[in-house]
């Protein structure tokens, strides 16, 4: 048994197939050991939401997750009446002539409770804590943030009708951000902040080879290498490891052995999402930048 | 035992507050509890603990980074930091004061004098001379006071002001009679104050919201006249509304949004005066442009923003590629608005070839060029 705590995470992640780097890792170990939540903020595709996966995997935990956007409130965050089947349960009462007391106290119990995601992981059993993903909460808007900032904080929510729930052991939080606007300090605050990096060569071709397994060693390495390349490029969008990924399945798909400018240019599509960049890489050489990608890579 | 850890850690935090990173207590206390856990094995993971726990957005890191660097700089670090043996530097932080230099302001705050120490570890140097972030030679304009008759007039004409973006819908709704759509659990609720009997439908309409702004202000040379009164409706705007992102251009592009918000004018004038190299220069308004679409545009231009352009137009450089980083503002935001000085000469022509690559992709195109026609903007838009 291993004694760094960092590597047992690191090692847990690497179960789930999950390549992470020892500042990542220990920003993981953190979050366990401390109980907060961990702010992943990083450009589109650098595997935020992945880490949320891996961690729940890794750990055998259920994942819930709560993807965000405009609009998100707390009926579809955290709970809402059933009311078209409360209003069913009126008019049968009436039908069957049920005392209204009785009635009443039916109407506001858990049974007429539609659980969201955010309830749903504060009622888990005690001990064994699921995995909670806010993802993308920059797409929520700042109403939705002042009401998770409560939640985050006291780990419980009151329902006026049933009272407060309370999470018998804290959910392990996952908050991810792409950055699309600032979230407000006050909820970074309570976290435990990282900047996810685009990993560097060597993390990249260790993800490839396990998430591509099919690639052969030689072109996991072109790969990476023109990738990698790219990204050292004034590009609108560098492209993600989730595009990397793509990329190489889509090769695999297309039987490609080894890298030529050829299969590049047609290929694009999986690696570039703006016509801009496409466009711009058309109008270079591709041969040489592959050839100057794969000496930078050996040198 | 750990005696050393707990003082260390929390000056090590109050110098990092003073260069502006707030850090709460919480944080510190969490950091003495794990590190003897998470930060023992390598000089790294110490780092990274700290880090994840210090700061709160990725901007912060380059001085955080510096910070660390200057404070466990004892290179025999990693060993004594087992035996939680950690050198002490001695003195007290004062308040954080803005401008350049911060971190060395925080570390020494009685001046470039090395402090005393009190175990005397000869491995702790002190650069005599910290300059942080004061190497570049800053071309700061110092703004006259604005009068207050001026200033509050200013500030009545933003808050009387409405902008010609109209208010979007939100995907959030509000009670209304004549909303379309039934709001049950609320029908539910009359019905039961009723008694059971049968109640009016209660409504919903969708929430309408002014949309997120982001201006972007020339302050060139050519723009220099314009530019203090702008820059004071700019305050007010940003102090009034919700969700605005400010940014000056020049020969480069400076987010002035934060420096903006602060409640006095005089103040944030002054910091955003401090936090800007290029006042009063040339202009390369197809660069700032480019810079902000390729850095900011994905980060502030969610949300159905809406962008207002302050610039005379007048730009040296490739018109071609001003037309294209135009084209590009204009396919990610709502409505661009361009405001131009220039327009009050009632012969204007747009001939000026930075102009003419503007003009095509904008959607309102209105005269700024004194507080009077800021009058005449609020009273025809509202």
């Amino acid at each position: 048994m291993d004694s760094d705590p960092i590597n047992r995470v690191q090692e847990r992640l690497a179960g789930a197939n999950y390549v992470a780097d020892r500042r990542l890792a220990t920003a993981t170990f953190l979050a366990l050991e401390l109980g907060r939540p961990l702010f992943l903020e990083g450009e589109a595709g650098v595997g935020k939401t992945e880490l949320a996966k891996a961690l729940a995997a890794g750990l055998d935990r259920p994942l819930i997750r709560l993807q965000c956007y405009e609009g998100l409130d707390v009926s579809a965050a955290v709970y809402e009446w059933n009311v078209q089947r409360q209003m069913t349960a009126i008019r049968l009462a009436e039908a069957t002539g049920r005392d209204k007391a009785s009635l009443e106290r039916d109407l506001f119990s858990p049974e007429y409770l539609i659980k969201r995601p955010i309830l749903q992981a504060l009622e888990a059993p005690a001990g064994a804590p699921p995995v909670l993903l806010i993802d993308e909460l920059d797409r929520a808007d700042e109403p939705f943030e002042a009401y998770l900032l409560e939640v985050l904080s006291d780990f419980q929510v009151t329902i006026p009708e049933l009272g407060v729930v309370r999470a018998a052991t804290p959910p392990i939080v996952v908050v991810t951000s792409n950055r699309t606007r600032e979230i407000h300090d006050a909820i970074k605050r309570r976290c435990l902040y990282h900047w996810v990096e685009y990993p560097d060569a060597q993390r990249e071709l260790e993800i490839v080879r396990r998430k591509a397994p099919g690639a052969s060693e030689e072109l996991s390495r072109e790969v990476v290498a023109f990738v990698q390349r790219l990204r050292a490029m004034d590009l609108y969008k560098a492209p993600g490891v989730a595009e990397t990924i793509d990329w190489t399945r889509s090769l695999l798909v297309l039987d490609t052995v080894s890298l030529d400018p050829q299969t590049i240019g047609d290929t694009l599509g999986a690696l570039l999402k703006y016509q801009d960049d496409i466009a711009r890489l058309q109008g270079e050489d591709l041969g040489a930048l592959l050839e100057d990608a794969k000496s930078r890579v050996a040198a | 035992m750990s005696g050393e850890l707990a003082p260390n850690v929390l000056h090590f935090a109050r110098i990092l507050r003073a260069t502006g990173i707030p850090i709460g207590t919480d944080k510190v206390i969490d950091a003495v509890r794990v590190l003897p856990t998470s930060g023992l094995r390598q000089r790294a993971d110490w780092h990274a603990t700290l880090s994840a726990l210090f700061i709160t957005r990725h901007e912060q890191q380059a001085m955080f980074d510096e910070a660390f660097a200057r404070f466990w700089r004892d290179p025999a670090l990693e060993e004594r930091m087992r035996a939680m043996l950690l050198p002490k530097v001695q003195g007290r932080t004062p308040r954080a004061e803005a401008g350049g230099g911060r971190l060395a302001e925080a570390m020494y705050p009685t001046g470039p004098t090395p402090p005393k120490t009190l175990e005397a570890p000869p491995e702790i140097t002190v650069d005599a001379a910290l300059t942080f972030s004061a190497t570049e030679r800053l071309r700061t304009l110092d703004f006259e006071r604005m009068t207050n008759a001026e200033w509050e007039q200013a500030r009545r004409l933003v808050s009387r002001m409405a902008l010609p973006v109209p208010e979007i819908r939100t995907r959030r709704q509000r009670p209304s009679h004549r909303g379309t759509r039934i709001d049950l659990p609320a029908t539910l609720r009359r019905m039961a104050r009723a008694g059971g009997d049968l109640a009016i439908l209660a409504r919903r309409e969708p929430r309408m919201k002014p949309p997120p702004l982001v201006v972007l202000c020339d302050v060139s040379g050519s723009m220099h006249r314009y530019t203090r009164m702008f820059l004071h409706f700019l305050h007010a705007l940003a102090r009034d509304r919700e969700r605005v992102t400010s940014f000056v251009f020049g020969t480069r592009l400076t987010n002035v949004t934060r420096p903006l918000k602060d409640r006095d004018v005089d103040d944030a004038l002054a910091k955003v005066s401090a936090a800007v190299t290029d006042w009063a220069g040339g202009t390369r308004i197809g660069a700032s442009l480019r810079e902000f679409n390729y850095r900011w545009a994905r980060r502030v231009l969610g949300q159905n923003a809406c962008v207002m352009l302050v610039t005379d137009g007048l730009d040296r450089d490739d018109p071609q590629a001003l037309g294209a980083e135009m084209a590009r503002l204009e396919r990610s935001c709502r409505r661009l608005i361009w405001l131009n000085p220039l327009l009050r000469y009632e012969k204007f022509e747009p001939r000026a070839s930075g102009i003419a690559s503007i003009l095509p992709h904008v959607d309102d195109f209105l005269p700024m060029h004194n507080l009077a026609s800021l009058e005449d903007l609020a009273r025809q838009w509202s």
